[in-house]
């Protein structure tokens, strides 16, 4: 076989595969801001299950996550009486997004808490509530501050993706191994998945770049 | 029936604006403001000099609400600042009693602490328009006019690392002023900038000191400057007012020992 004709195929899993980063991403960004934010709150409550839940998905492996989710949590559903069968998209954008999300969320907390004191004091001197001292005045100064990992995170998040083919999710990795089993040409395929693989992780890191410039286009103003 | 009186009494427009009744601030051991009494009256100028470490920050932060107090009653307005009344007790004070108590209230930081974020106009509007709730026109207009006051009209969409200090410093008077406060305080305002650059912030606060209802407190090293404009002079040594008066008494004739040793430190450095 032609490798021209591995291309249709391995484009169709790239699409799943870039579906699957973009949702993710956004979703694990939803999460960051939620649990590293409710870390930092005064709520013992919300600070306990924020923590917990940082804890849990950075000291468990993304795949043990995906299976329990995709497997486990069905039965488990079975037995109080709810249906928790997802389709493996879901699945797969959910471990992907919880498991960044805990990640991302110690990125938020870091950067909250290196906003200057002082920032916090002139903001509470202008007698700012505490709740838009945080929306005006800290979280637009942390947010350019975890740009740079939060792109580091989105391609990590985009090389992760492949582990979702083991819950038959047709993404490029499933694809390429469905090549693979089928012509044997290891070598032509897994070569053209690495490039691809790598182009999608260059055009993340422009995006998050582009992103990165505009939340802090502030920082470059007459420079 | 004493109480009653009382509280009628501390409402009146001839009590002092500011009021420190025995109090106490500690930093885990260490006593930084040692069963203080402290009044201001309204419309007064106070200078507060004294030695690093005497406690002058402190004053200025607990009455702008940064650093509560362990003991004894601020009053700013006849109401205590850090408590609220319950009958005739005094308990400590919950957030919406302070945001309210610091509506009276706008500080100047010495290292300006304007918000990098926002073009200098809005670190002007910002509150006005998000604390107050003014529209944002208004706010705009306001803006202006107070950066005209500070001579800084052409900057107004600059952001604050585009300026000099002494224009950043500037904007932090204006951002202060913005939120029309009845007492100013500022804290060594001009400590942080180069020498050149001190003349054009004095000038403001200068400005500032001729307006007969604002109350100002300002901490400086600045002793020719606080000589002009200060009605009162406060040394501050250990937590507690060593010696004050009128500047013309404490700066020629002061009679602390302490007064004496820490203007001749600071007025002539050299010897
Ligand atoms: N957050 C804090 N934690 C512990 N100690 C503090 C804190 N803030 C101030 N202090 C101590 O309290 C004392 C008084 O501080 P304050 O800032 O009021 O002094 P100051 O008179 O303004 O001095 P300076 O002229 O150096 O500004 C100092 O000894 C300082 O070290
Ligand atoms: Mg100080």
């Amino acid at each position: 076989m032609e490798w021209t004709s591995y291309l249709a195929p391995l484009a169709q899993g790239a699409w799943v595969t870039a579906q699957l980063t973009v949702y993710s991403t956004i979703l694990g960004g939803l999460f960051a801001f939620a649990f590293g934010l409710g870390k930092l709150s005064h709520n013992p409550l919300l600070k306990g299950f924020s923590v917990a839940y940082i804890e849990i998905f950075r000291g468990t492996s993304l795949l043990v996550q995906l299976f329990w989710i995709y497997f486990a949590l069905p039965i488990l559903g079975q037995a109080i009486g709810l249906d928790l069968r997802f389709p493996p998209v879901a699945a797969g954008v959910a471990a992907l997004a919880l498991n960044i999300g805990a990640y991302g969320a110690e990125v938020v907390r870091g950067a909250v808490q290196a906003v200057p004191r002082e920032q916090y004091e002139a903001a509470t001197a202008l007698n700012f509530t505490g709740r838009k001292r945080l929306w005006r005045i800290t979280l637009p100064q942390a947010i350019p501050e975890m740009m740079p990992t939060f792109g580091n995170l989105a391609v990590q998040n985009l090389k992760d993706t492949a582990l979702v083919s083991l819950i038959s999710l047709g993404d490029m990795a499933f694809r390429a191994e469905q090549i693979r089993n089928f012509t044997q040409d290891s070598v032509t395929v897994y070569t053209l998945v690495l490039f691809m693989y790598f182009g999608m992780a260059l055009v993340v890191t422009a995006c998050m770049k582009l992103l990165e410039r505009y939340v802090g286009r502030w920082r470059a103003a007459g420079r | 029936m004493n109480n009653a009186t009382e509280i009628r009494d501390a409402t009146e427009s001839s009590d002092p604006i500011i009021k420190f009744d025995k109090v106490v601030k500690r930093f885990g051991d260490h006593v930084v403001l040692d069963e203080l009494d402290f009044e201001v009256q309204r419309g007064e100028k106070v200078t507060i000099i004294g030695p690093s470490g005497s406690g002058k920050s402190t004053v200025l932060r607990v009455l702008m609400t940064l650093e509560p107090i362990n003991d004894g009653v601020v009053y700013v307005g006849g109401e205590p600042l850090w408590h609220q009344r319950r009958g005739d007790e005094l308990i400590p004070a919950g957030e919406p009693h302070l945001r309210e108590m610091r509506s009276h209230m706008g500080m100047v930081f010495q290292q300006f602490n304007l918000f990098p974020h926002m073009t200098v106009l809005r670190n002007l509007t910002e509150a006005p328009v998000q604390v107050l709730g003014i529209n944002k026109a208004e706010a705009k207009k306001r803006g202006m006019e107070l950066l005209e006051m500070v001579g800084l009209t052409d900057q107004a969409d600059k952001y604050p690392h585009q300026l000099s200090g002494g224009q950043q410093q500037r904007v932090g008077i204006a951002r202060a002023l913005a939120m029309r406060p009845k007492v100013m305080l500022f804290d060594e305002p001009t400590s942080a900038l180069d020498p050149e650059l001190v003349g054009e912030v004095l000038n403001v606060i200068r400005s500032l000191a001729d307006e007969h209802d604002l109350t100002m407190l300002l901490v400086t090293h600045e002793m020719h400057f606080a000589r002009q404009v200060s009605d009162r002079i406060c040394f501050f040594d250990q937590g507690r007012i060593k010696e004050q008066g009128k500047p013309e008494d404490i700066f020629t004739a002061p009679k602390e020992e302490r007064t004496k040793a820490f203007l001749k430190a600071v007025l002539d450095p050299d010897d």
